[in-house]
């Protein structure tokens, strides 16, 4: 019975010794703990926040990096598209004018060359004419030297008339 | 499960011991030398052998002074405070109220100022007054510190120390990586209150009973621990006390009441139950208030009996070295003592365990009770 019976003494002392310790405890011991834990466990969850706020950050830093890259580059691809066509473009004006040009001196030289030869042609045509009727007169001038050959050549003319 | 294996192993030591008389007999009561140490005060019973039932119930009770070894005849022991006060100070020299150290009483064999510690059936082992013609007359009030307040006061001191310093360094490392026994406390304060207290009694309310919980498990803990160890001032039966385990039963009862809700007691006085259960007859109510009782009550038996029971077990262990030394010799004795001493060393490695969980056990079912008494609903 002894064992199962609690003794008053017993009950006393351990109500007193029990609530000091509790009191002692939860006064000086479980509260700067628990409130120790607390913070640190707040302050960890904080850390790990910014942490990942950082690595968010950093993300969209890379993410904008890429953009910027790939609009430059872009951009890159149109200037240099544009510069080619401008080239091209030059190039085929260019061609185009060099071309009229060299058609047109052709023409005026060939103008030219066309004139000429008519200029000579008819020089020619004049010299040949003047030296014909030279040579006419030198061969009529001999041929009617004497008054017989002047007859002749009139009956010959006359001749001719009458023959119309 | 423990238990079962608890029962398993004294149903074995009952097989043993019937199974003694099957063995030769011989040379019993002779130079036992093992015996006369540890038959503690009863030298009287010299004769008779060793008793192993007393042996065993003398280590786990409750007593005057600390008995550390008897060398032959003479007792080494503590002597304790005796606190009495008498409503008969016509009988002890005038005066009501007497402190004096338990060594006056030489062991319980003598009276000091009209006090003794009884050898009746009645008041067996407790102090009582006598008459003047030394006739017991009943028991003073009695204070005294006794070998279980002795152990609860020097694990008090551990347990202030530890947890102080703990404190200590959680101040001083505020907001920085723990250090020194705060390793050790930390894991065990989150355990207590993440997997105890959150889940028990709620992420808003847990709070509030941090203190009384912590203090509860740490104060079991150490004080099963201690226990334990067999040394002085270690090794009181402490958490096998039942008014030790009745006080920490009560603490969580009036916690419980002292902050149960509303919606607590309606549960209890006005359950939702068909009318015929609570009318004519309040039948709902008286079970429920019952419950209230019950719940308490049953932790305070839970802690005691367990520590009790593995407290015995490890003695009982013991002294089967001493039955069959005074059964069959000395050899015997010898013979079975690496058995003996093999399975009391497996029920100490139980007991370390038993003495975790029952800390937290009995943390755990305070909890759940102050969850029950300050919850919204069901």
């Amino acid at each position: 019975m002894g064992l199962v019976m609690p003794n008053p003494g017993t009950i006393i002392w351990m109500l007193i010794i029990f609530g000091i310790v509790l009191f002692i405890l939860k006064k000086f011991a479980w509260k700067p703990i628990l409130n120790a834990l607390k913070e640190r466990e707040e302050s960890i969850a904080s850390a790990l926040n910014s942490a990942e706020e950082a690595k968010k950050e950093v993300a969209g830093l890379k993410a904008d990096n890429e953009k910027i890259i790939a609009e430059a580059r872009l951009e890159k691809d149109a200037i240099l598209k544009e510069a080619k066509e401008l080239k091209e473009k030059i190039v085929a004006e260019a061609k185009e004018k060099a071309g009229q040009e060299a058609q047109k001196t052709i023409d005026q030289a060939r103008q030219q060359i066309e004139a000429e030869k008519t200029a000579a042609i008819n020089d020619i045509k004049k010299q040949v004419a003047e030296l014909s009727v030279m040579i006419a007169e030198k061969v009529i001038k001999k041929q009617l030297d004497g008054k017989g050959e002047q007859e002749k050549m009139v009956d010959g003319l006359i001749d001719d008339i009458k023959l119309n | 499960m423990l238990k079962l294996t608890k029962g398993f192993f004294l149903v074995l030591i009952l097989s043993l011991l019937s199974l003694g008389p099957l063995q030769a007999q011989h040379g019993h009561e002779e130079g036992n030398t093992h015996v006369t140490e540890l038959e503690a005060g009863n030298e009287h019973h010299e004769e008779e052998g060793f008793n192993a039932g007393e042996f065993v119930i003398d280590h786990v009770s409750d007593s005057y002074d600390w008995h550390i070894t008897s060398v032959g005849e003479k007792h080494i022991s503590i002597p304790l405070p005796i606190i009495l006060y008498s409503k008969h100070p016509e009988l002890h020299e005038g005066k009501a109220f007497h402190v004096f150290m338990s060594s006056k009483f030489h062991h319980g064999h003598d009276a000091y100022k009209g006090f003794e510690i009884s050898q009746s059936e009645e008041f067996k082992g407790k102090i009582v007054e006598l008459d003047a013609h030394g006739q017991e007359i009943g028991k003073p009030i009695d204070i005294s510190i006794t070998k279980t307040i002795a152990g609860i006061l020097a694990s008090v001191v551990i347990l202030l120390w530890l947890v102080l310093t703990v404190a200590r360094s959680a101040v001083k490392n505020k907001g920085k990586a723990p250090s020194g026994v705060q390793n050790l406390f930390e894991p065990i304060i989150l355990f207590i209150r993440d997997e105890v207290a959150k889940p028990a009694i709620g992420e808003h309310k847990y709070e509030k009973f941090m203190p009384f919980l912590l203090t509860l498990f740490f104060f079991i803990l150490i004080n099963n621990f201690m226990g334990l160890i067999p040394i002085p001032p270690f090794g009181a039966n402490v958490t096998g006390n039942i008014a030790v385990t009745m006080v920490l039963a009560l603490f969580t009862f009036f916690i419980t009441s002292i902050n149960g809700n509303k919606h607590y007691w309606k549960e209890i006085y006005n359950p939702d139950v068909p009318w015929w259960l609570k009318f004519p007859i309040p039948l709902m109510p008286i079970v429920e208030l019952s419950g209230v009782i019950t719940k308490p009550f049953v932790l305070m038996v839970r802690l005691f009996a367990n520590m009790l029971a593995g407290h015995l077990i490890v003695m009982v262990f013991i002294s089967l070295i001493f039955v069959f030394g005074t059964l069959f010799g000395p050899a015997v004795g010898l013979g079975a003592s690496p058995i003996s001493i093999l399975f009391s060393v497996f029920i100490l490695l139980l007991d370390v365990l038993v003495s975790f969980i029952q800390a937290y056990v009995f943390t755990l079912l305070s909890a759940l009770y102050f969850g029950m008494a300050t919850s919204d609903h069901h």
